[in-house]
């Protein structure tokens, strides 16, 4: 069991979650991530390592609820615990001095973004952090960005904050502006296949974070399998960045929907439990210190 | 014991396992074979002729005392039995189950002539549910502290041996596991109907009374470095036994269609993860009135095949590019396949997988072959007969034509060599690699082979790392030769 130490909402259904696991901090680069599974009964998720704290010994995950396991986990308080986190997991991004870097996510792919943004930083590169979201309170990370001495172009779908439009308009913009020596995708499927049409008419370096389902994460299932150039490779092992002008982003979309019908379903038992049975899902890894209720 | 006359035990059959029926079991998870009664298991070892050089002794890889075990279960020494076989084997009720005896104890029986060789497999197996039944293991007595601590990688039947060999002479002994759940193969791979998850378990908790602490979700090559376990943490001793688990694939096209699973990944989500049970969270596709086929002929496409069915598949093929003859499985595992409905092509190949619009798997598309002249395993090669192709309908395909090993730890220690097969390179006699103070064995030495073979590597390595832990010796030829 991996004891929650801080955990909080920093978007609708996304929350930051800092954990104790010392080994994995000690060696987690940028692009990493950790297997977790929530519950004893729970399935394996990947999700990426944000941030790493040596000093405290623990690890930042941000989550967002969008399907049984990510709703269970958002729910989940500091003095809480995680039933298992195993990593890390996956090549470390290739972090060296660009020139100029841009990182893009979008949604929660701003959380995979961010650690790339910051090891770019520290490496010497100017970085421009082009941070998507469907509204402004699913603009991600930006202070946390600019903290960093990031450039942070927001982007909304709905022109609520930042831009107005898709963050690849922002993207051409930053392009047409200077050298641009690198991109860095992470974000839907979609998103990260037209960042790649973007950057490939000018051959800039991209590279894309792929999201497939995995299993183990180390290799034994190739349940992640995506084609990179014409060949299988296993994200889990081999990526989880890959060249963006080689990936078969279709594919990755089609596999992602393997199971739709059957997380639906799971979804939807989910909430058709009462606030009582819901919660003893969550009997086991509930620590003894309750989060603190007003009275 | 009742003495029965020689003449009348030699009219005796050999002894049939109960088993669930074929309809029945092919639609639970419970395991198929039931065991042996005690007066099965009494007839049938009072068959056995006690040769005064046993065969049977030769054709084990670990070489239990088989005679002796048996002699005692013909007197109902059932205690007796279980001594003389853990002189030898550390996890009968696993082997009992999934050895491949008609090639190993039972193939070299005398008896064998006559194709009614005594059921070792099924007296080993009865013996040890019996003890564990009963609860009449000995109690487990803590060997004096050596302070000398061991570092295992990876929790199947290799590491397993390795950890109870050495916690038994007072080793601190530290199991690493990078799933959740530890057990390997045995928990991940093979499926609850042929091996109940419980046996594994108790298994590991006996490691577990024995002062041996498993550490999970610790991958080593990434959490730690075998080369930290001996610097940092302080390890004496380093044994990897982290198994071939990269899964090969067909490498042909449409491979990556949705509903093309590798076997690993297809018995992992049901078995490690319960996927068949009504409230699992990990999904698998949905098998309700669908066609299943598999590729590959050993005991993990019968798995693969039967697994299926058990999820309620329509139909399930098993597709092997040779004949039956040729089929690695256990001859048990075939036997219960086939009882249960699945359809078995043989001399066929996989040319292509089909899909449709969706990038679903619709169908696959076969060669038909021929033997032809025998390769260097000595078994005959197949070979295509010219344009003669056909499509098969399909909604599933599982590929279980073994595993290569896992890289993963290999790639994060230079100091280990490795074979041109991707094995680690290892002194067989003794398990020890290229690296200093770290030994290995089971499949991630041999490739993909059996929970048997795993298991004396473990314990061979075993022996030797207790040499090494004694003297500090790495290099045994070398000191030998200055003697």
């Amino acid at each position: 069991m991996f004891l929650i130490t801080e955990a909080e909402s920093i978007a609708p259904d996304v929350r930051r979650i800092v954990v104790e696991a010392p080994k994995i901090a000690k060696k987690h680069e940028a692009g990493q991530f950790v297997i977790v599974r929530v519950t004893p009964d729970g399935e394996r998720i990947p999700l990426t390592i944000a941030e790493s704290n040596t000093a405290s010994g623990s690890i930042t995950l941000f989550v967002q609820a969008i399907g049984r396991t990510t709703t269970l986990m958002s729910e989940l308080e500091a003095g809480d615990y995680l039933e298992d986190v195993a990593g890390p997991l996956g090549r470390a991004s290739d972090i060296k001095d660009y020139g100029t870097a841009v990182v893009v996510g979008g949604g929660l792919g701003t959380a995979i973004a961010y650690p790339i943004a910051c090891a770019l930083a520290e490496a010497g590169n100017r970085v421009v952090a082009i941070v998507g979201g469907r509204s402004r309170e699913y603009v991600l990370l930006e202070d946390q960005l600019v903290t960093q001495g990031i450039e942070v172009i927001p982007c909304t779908d709905d022109g609520s904050y930042g831009r107005e439009g898709f963050v690849t308009d922002a993207l051409a913009e930053v392009i047409d502006a200077g050298d641009v020596g690198v991109v860095f995708a992470a974000g839907p499927v979609p998103m990260m296949s037209a960042v790649a049409e973007v950057t490939r008419p000018k051959s800039i370096e991209t590279i894309a974070s792929l999201n497939p389902i995995m299993v183990d994460g180390t290799g034994m299932c190739g349940g992640c399998r995506v084609e990179v150039g014409g060949e299988t490779k296993f994200a889990c092992v081999d990526g989880p960045e890959f060249d963006a002008h080689q990936v078969d982003f279709h594919l990755l979309q089609r596999r992602n929907t393997s199971y739709r019908a059957f997380e639906a379903e799971r979804m939807r038992d989910l909430e058709s439990l009462d606030a009582e049975h819901h919660e003893q899902l969550l009997a086991d890894v509930r620590g003894a210190c309750e989060p603190e209720t007003v009275t | 014991m009742i003495k029965v006359p020689r003449r009348t035990l030699n009219k005796l059959d050999r002894v049939t396992m109960p088993e669930q029926d074929p309809l029945v079991r092919a639609t639970n998870f419970v395991e198929v074979n039931t065991g042996l009664t005690p007066e099965q298991a009494t007839v049938e070892a009072m068959r056995c002729l006690q040769c005064k050089t046993p065969t049977c002794i030769d054709g084990c890889p670990v070489n239990i005392q088989i005679d002796q075990f048996i002699e005692r279960v013909a007197n109902g020494d059932i205690r007796g039995a279980a001594d003389v076989i853990r002189m030898d084997s550390l996890l009968p009720a696993i082997c009992g189950r999934v050895c491949p005896q008609e090639a190993q104890c039972e193939g070299t029986c005398v008896l064998d002539k006559k194709n009614k060789p005594i059921a070792i497999g099924h007296l080993e197996r009865y013996v040890a549910d019996t003890i564990r039944r009963y609860g009449l293991e000995p109690p487990v007595e803590p060997a004096d502290p050596s302070g000398k601590s061991v570092a295992i990688v990876g929790s199947g039947p290799a590491g397993l041996a390795c950890a109870a060999d050495l916690a038994k002479s007072g080793h601190k002994v530290t199991i690493f596991e990078a799933l959740h759940q530890p057990g390997g193969v045995l928990v991940y791979g093979i499926p609850e109907f042929r091996l109940p998850k419980d046996i594994v378990a108790s298994e590991i908790e006996g490691l577990k009374a024995l002062g041996v602490e498993v550490e999970t979700n610790a991958i080593i090559g990434r959490t730690t470095t075998v080369e930290e376990l001996l610097s940092d943490e302080g390890y004496d001793a380093v044994f990897v036994g982290v198994g071939a688990g990269l899964p090969r694939f067909l490498n042909v096209n449409g491979e990556n269609l949705i509903g093309v699973y590798s076997a690993n990944e297809f018995l992992t989500r049901v078995n490690l993860m319960g996927a068949y049970r009504e409230d699992a969270e990990t999904p698998v596709l949905d098998l309700t009135g669908k066609r299943v086929v598999v590729f590959g002929g050993g005991n993990t496409a019968m798995d693969s095949a039967r697994t299926p069915l058990r999820l309620g598949a329509e139909e399930v093929r098993v597709a092997y590019r040779r004949t039956e003859a040729e089929m690695p499985a256990r001859v048990e595992e075939i036997h219960h396949a086939k009882e249960e409905g699945i359809v078995f092509d043989f001399l066929v190949s996989p040319v292509e997988l089909l899909g449709n619009d969706d990038g679903w798997l619709a169908g696959v598309r076969l060669q038909r072959m021929e033997l032809g002249e025998p390769d260097d395993s000595g078994r005959r090669r197949p070979v295509p007969v010219e344009g003669d192709i056909y499509d098969l309908p399909a909604d599933v395909v599982i590929v279980a034509i073994g595993n290569a090993p896992n890289p993963l730890l290999p790639a994060t220690e230079s100091r280990l060599e490795q074979t041109r097969w991707g094995t680690l390179a290892v002194d067989e006699s003794t398990g020890r690699t290229t690296m200093q103070g770290v030994f290995a064995g089971g499949d991630i030495v041999t490739g993909g082979a059996t929970v048997i073979l795993a298991m004396g590597a473990g314990r061979v390595a075993a022996a030797s790392i207790e040499r090494y832990l004694e003297s500090g010796v790495w290099d045994e030829t070398s000191e030998s030769a200055s003697v």
